[in-house]
């Protein structure tokens, strides 16, 4: 198991907050909230260690479109990184409007 | 009532929607009155286990365990449903206190004239091994809030698979006032992989699913007369199943019929076990 944070600019504000996935073998959950201040910041709790600059790959990418500020929470059981950037736009196709 | 469809054609397979591919969560929206689904200790309030990180497990937001209120058959009701997905829904100190807590809130709100029902979608292993005694206790509390709520109000128990339902977590469907069951279901106090661990392969061999599930399978449950009720995977018919449930007065509960499952255990030569079919004349619903 590994922890990782990653940080990253914003500057838009996110109005709610969602849920989306579950623990699951292969598969992770996504718990979404707005943050104060002009920065997000990822916590990622995974069960497979040494995938650090994958993790960052798929977030660089993911908060290159995303700018609003929030606190997002991983809590991953191996999922590929092609679910992972399914999931984040997931959970932020399922913020309330 | 319900037994299973015996038209399984391709094309009324895939028109169901399956109530068995639902997240917990999902699970218990579907079973909820639309639009009645409140969630309490959701995943934002992080009421997740402390001990699994410590062992290096990543915890869930939930603890694998998701409670609603709402509304059934527009009666007030709490579903507590577990997440099978989740550390295959094994169930520790937060998780069985949130269920148990749930039971007994219930249980509160009816002594004070507001009847609240109650819904346990069962899908877990068990007892979380990695939280041992403090989930072994949080279980027994679940057994004492479904005993005290049961003369109150109906607590349905469903069973709908892929995981079933095993160890502490069999004895609380059993000592539900009704239980609803489906064909990939499983009920059993040990699962197969434990009995084959623990006796030897020529005792079981987990890895033969006809044999298993034709041992411990829903629907050889509901012909022994140990589920109430058999459903097909499908979200429509699950959910008239449970409101079919809530409406009906139970009968006596399971538990307190010592006598007559002591008469049904006379029936067996232990000497002689039956196989599957055998118990199924032996014990044929509403028979013995």
């Amino acid at each position: 198991m590994e922890k990782l944070t990653f940080v990253y600019p914003a500057h838009a504000k996110l109005a709610s907050r969602a849920h989306v996935g579950v623990v699951a073998s292969g598969d992770l959950e996504v718990l979404l909230e707005p943050a104060a201040g002009h920065e997000s910041r990822v916590t990622v709790t995974t069960s497979v260690d040494g995938f650090g600059v994958a993790w960052k790959s798929v977030l660089d990418r993911f908060f290159a479109r995303f700018t609003a500020a929030a606190d997002v929470e991983i809590n991953d059981f191996g999922a590929t990184p092609g679910l992972v950037m399914l999931r984040l736009e997931q959970a932020v196709e399922a913020l309330q409007p | 009532m319900t037994g299973a469809h015996p038209n399984n054609t391709a094309e009324n397979f895939l028109a169901r929607r399956s109530f068995i591919e639902l997240t917990a969560r999902e699970r218990a929206a579907a079973l909820l009155d639309a639009g009645t689904f409140r969630e309490l200790l959701g995943p934002f309030d992080r009421m997740k286990s402390p001990w699994l990180l410590e062992q290096g497990i990543v915890p869930q937001s939930d603890d694998g365990v998701v409670i609603a209120r709402g509304r059934i058959a527009a009666r007030d009701a709490v579903v507590a449903a577990i997440e099978g997905a989740y550390q295959g829904g094994s169930v520790g100190e937060v998780s069985s206190a949130k269920i148990a807590g749930a039971l007994e809130l219930a249980l509160e709100d009816c002594l004070r004239g507001r009847p609240v029902l109650a819904v346990l979608v069962l899908d877990s292993g068990g007892v979380r091994l990695q939280e041992a005694n403090l989930g072994l206790a949080g279980i027994a509390e679940i057994h004492a809030a479904i005993v005290a709520l049961r003369p109150h109000v109906p607590v349905v128990g469903v069973i709908a698979g892929m995981v079933g339902c095993f160890g502490g977590m069999s004895l609380a469907a059993a000592l539900c006032s009704h239980l609803i069951v489906t064909r990939q279901a499983r009920l059993a106090m040990n699962g197969p992989e434990v009995i084959e661990q623990e006796a030897g392969i020529a005792e079981m061999d987990a890895s033969d699913r006809a044999a298993v599930w034709q041992l411990i399978g829903g629907e050889q449950r509901y012909a022994t007369g140990l589920a109430d009720a058999l459903v097909e995977d499908d979200i429509d018919v699950m959910g008239e199943a449970v409101r079919h449930a809530v409406a009906v007065t139970a009968s006596a509960a399971r538990s307190s019929e010592v006598e007559r499952f002591q008469s049904r255990l006379d029936l067996i030569d232990p000497a002689h076990p039956p196989d599957p079919r055998a118990l199924r004349l032996a014990w044929q619903r509403g028979t013995v």
